[in-house]
């Protein structure tokens, strides 16, 4: 498998956009050095190294069980680390623990308000702990709660009550915001409407790390991305940088109706494809210049007296960039 | 701006224990359960165990002579019936004893197995002897008590309240806090910045306010409606109440401090209080058990609380004269809070 060689050219690629992607002068919004957390007998957090700057929207992406929320809540100082270091603003857990609770703003996994309290009401009551931010009123604007304002919690949708966890994550009007897994069990709609709030937070200029295993959320929302997998980050850099370092920018399924094992040097042969992986009877090419390489793809399975059952492209998205890192999909997890 | 930046409503103290109030008023069985069931608890034992004025005793005579002695006692209303009607209404209780005339005399027919009929018959052969001229040879007079503060109602109205007084205050706790970290939302609140003391303070300042309603509302009734009497003071059966609570509401802390789902917290609060339900002496007295476990019972935070009201509404006792529950109570207000604030899981 060719994953080690493509971890090591993402590694270098990361390293130069992240120098790239630094504020001048003032300072990461999140460090962590050398992170570590172990549950009882589970890795969850293994060595892990970052920064986020300033302004950006940064997403940690994986599987369930990846390590990501360990590593968010110890950013949000839920959980201590083992061992490593973490800086927010400048700032650590030790030392400016209450500072920091006021300027960061979060929202975490499964988190239920009170069924019989109405938004108002819980929305008035987290901003009744921050000594600044926005009003009640506004927060409830930017959420678009405002026909929901005095429903009670337990009568709202799936993304109304996800939107109220936004609504109370900015209230203290936060400089870095954490969001974990803010769309999962989410319709697609509504989905698509918390993306749109997102966007607007991250155009007002707010620094945001979230998480996701939706590799289309990290695509359409985050400047930059690291992969990670059993606790550790195995890629990182923009969207764009981490499906280019796939080798090639589409990809090629095909099948075939014969169980006999293709020869695929011929295929690998051909100009622009840059690697061959079979999951399930399904054969996987990536592809740079797909439009010369499609014939020659024809023409070498024909040579071998095959014929195909099925044959489709689709661009390269992060989905493919975890399958060549980890031999897996994600929705194996 | 709707909110003005240091005023008393956006204090998030105020803004927690407001929370509480309208989660409990939204909540119609924890109302119910908080001030409807004491006193329909009082009211049920107080027709119980009402005490009845003297019974008149249903009586019976086979001659209208022997009718009229047994007329002349208030205690008895007697008829005349022929003995085969009177033995039919006696088999069927409504008469207690039947008086038969018989060549010697007179002959009782009733049950000594029933105190009722031997209290007839007791009553019956006075007003016989005494129609028949057999005067008492000893004068006596009669002088009756029916004093207010010995009856059942009057010990059982401090009972209650003791009773009512721990329910809420576990019950009430320990399931918001516990279904606050089931529901993840302990964990979402101390990822806030609120002081974690006032999320625990919230909770015992609501209590107290609605203790206020409950304790008047429930005294007052028992008050009003069976003249329960309140012979200590009341700023020292306040501060009784006060206590109880905030030493409840210390172990529904205790309680629920570690429980992660409401199974484990119900199973936690029942086992803390199912001992003192039936030990404390809410219906009778503690001192009822065996003196092996004494001071087990005398130990538990129910009895203290009981002891200490019923000090103070039957006997007027002051404070200086209950130091032992007082301070039984002051034990479990301390060690349990200390202990849980150790050992309180946030998350």
């Amino acid at each position: 498998m060719p994953e080690r060689t493509l971890e090591a050219s993402l590694e270098s690629s990361a390293n130069g956009s992240l120098n790239a992607t630094l504020n001048s002068g003032h300072g990461p919004a999140l460090l962590l050095r050398n992170l570590r957390k172990t549950y009882a007998d589970v890795v969850a957090v293994d060595g892990i190294d970052l920064e986020v700057s300033k302004g950006e929207c940064f997403g940690l992406l994986g599987p369930n069980g990846a390590g990501k929320t360990t590593t968010i809540e110890i950013c949000e100082g839920l959980t201590d680390p083992d061992s490593g270091t973490v800086e927010l603003l400048g700032l650590n857990w030790k030392a400016n623990a209450n500072e920091l609770r006021q300027r960061i703003g979060l929202q975490l996994q499964e988190t239920q308000f009170p069924d019989k309290a109405t938004v108002e009401e819980t929305i008035r009551l987290f901003r009744s702990f921050f000594h600044r931010g926005i009003s009640v009123d506004e927060s409830i604007k930017t959420a678009q709660l405002e026909e929901k304002r005095k429903s009670r919690v337990g009568g709202l949708s799936g993304g109304q009550k996800q939107r109220l966890a936004m609504a109370c994550a900015l209230v203290g009007d936060p400089e870095l915001l954490f969001l974990d897994e803010p769309t999962t069990g989410l319709d697609p709609q509504a989905r698509r409407h918390l993306w749109d709030l997102v966007d607007d937070l991250k155009k007002a200029g707010r620094t945001i790390i979230l998480t996701t295993h939706y590799m289309d959320e990290a695509e359409r929302l985050c400047d930059r991305v690291a992969i990670m997998d059993h606790g550790k980050i195995i890629a990182l850099g923009t969207p764009q940088q981490l499906i280019a370092s796939v080798g090639g920018e589409h990809i090629v399924e095909f099948a075939l109706n014969c169980d006999s094992p293709l020869d695929t040097a011929p295929l690998l042969a051909i100009a622009g494809i840059q690697s061959h992986r079979v999951d399930a009877g399904l054969h996987q090419l990536s592809v740079s210049q797909l439009h010369l390489a499609v014939p020659s793809i024809f023409e070498a399975i024909a040579a071998q007296g095959f014929t195909l059952s099925e044959f489709r492209t689709h661009s390269a998205s992060l989905e493919d960039v975890f399958v060549g890192l980890t031999g897996r999909n994600l929705r194996d997890e | 701006m709707s909110s003005p930046d240091s005023s008393f409503a956006t204090s998030s103290l105020f803004q927690l224990t407001a929370l509480r109030f309208r989660l409990f008023l939204r909540e119609p069985e924890a109302i119910f359960w908080t001030f409807v069931f004491p006193i329909i608890l009082a009211v049920g034992l107080g027709l119980a165990f009402r005490n009845r004025p003297a019974d008149v005793l249903q009586v019976a005579a086979t001659t209208p002579q022997l009718t009229q002695a047994l007329a002349t006692d208030k205690a008895l209303t007697a008829s005349t019936m022929d003995e085969a009607a009177g033995t039919k209404a006696l088999d069927t209780g409504h008469i207690v004893l039947l008086a038969i005339q018989s060549p010697t005399g007179v002959v009782y027919k009733y049950d000594d197995t029933n105190p009722d009929a031997r209290t007839a018959r007791l009553l019956a052969d006075r007003a016989i002897q005494n129609a028949a001229g057999q005067a008492a040879k000893v004068q006596a007079d009669n002088r009756l008590i029916h004093e207010v503060g010995s009856r059942y109602i009057d010990f059982v109205v401090p009972g209650l309240l003791g009773m009512n007084l721990m329910g809420p205050a576990i019950w009430g706790l320990g399931f918001a806090i516990v279904e606050a970290r089931q529901k993840k939302l302990l964990k979402r609140m101390v990822a806030s910045p609120m002081p974690k003391w006032q999320y625990l303070a919230s909770f015992i300042l609501s209590r107290l306010v609605m203790l206020t309603v409950e304790v008047v509302v429930f005294l007052g009734f028992a008050a009003v409606a069976f003249g329960v009497p309140f012979r200590g003071s009341l700023w020292e059966l306040a501060f009784i109440c006060i206590l109880c609570s905030l030493s409840f509401s210390a172990l529904g802390l205790l309680t629920a401090s570690r429980a992660r789902t409401m199974e484990a917290a119900n199973g936690l609060m029942n086992l803390v209080m199912l001992p003192m339900w039936i030990l404390s002496g809410v219906f009778f007295s503690s001192t009822r058990f065996p003196a092996i476990i004494q001071p087990f019972v005398q130990a538990l935070p129910l009895t203290a609380a009981i002891n200490s009201l019923r000090g103070n509404m039957l006997q007027g006792q002051h404070l200086n004269q209950m130091l032992v529950p007082v301070t039984v109570l002051l034990a479990w207000l301390v060690i349990p809070f200390a202990v849980s604030l150790k050992i309180f899981r946030w998350r």
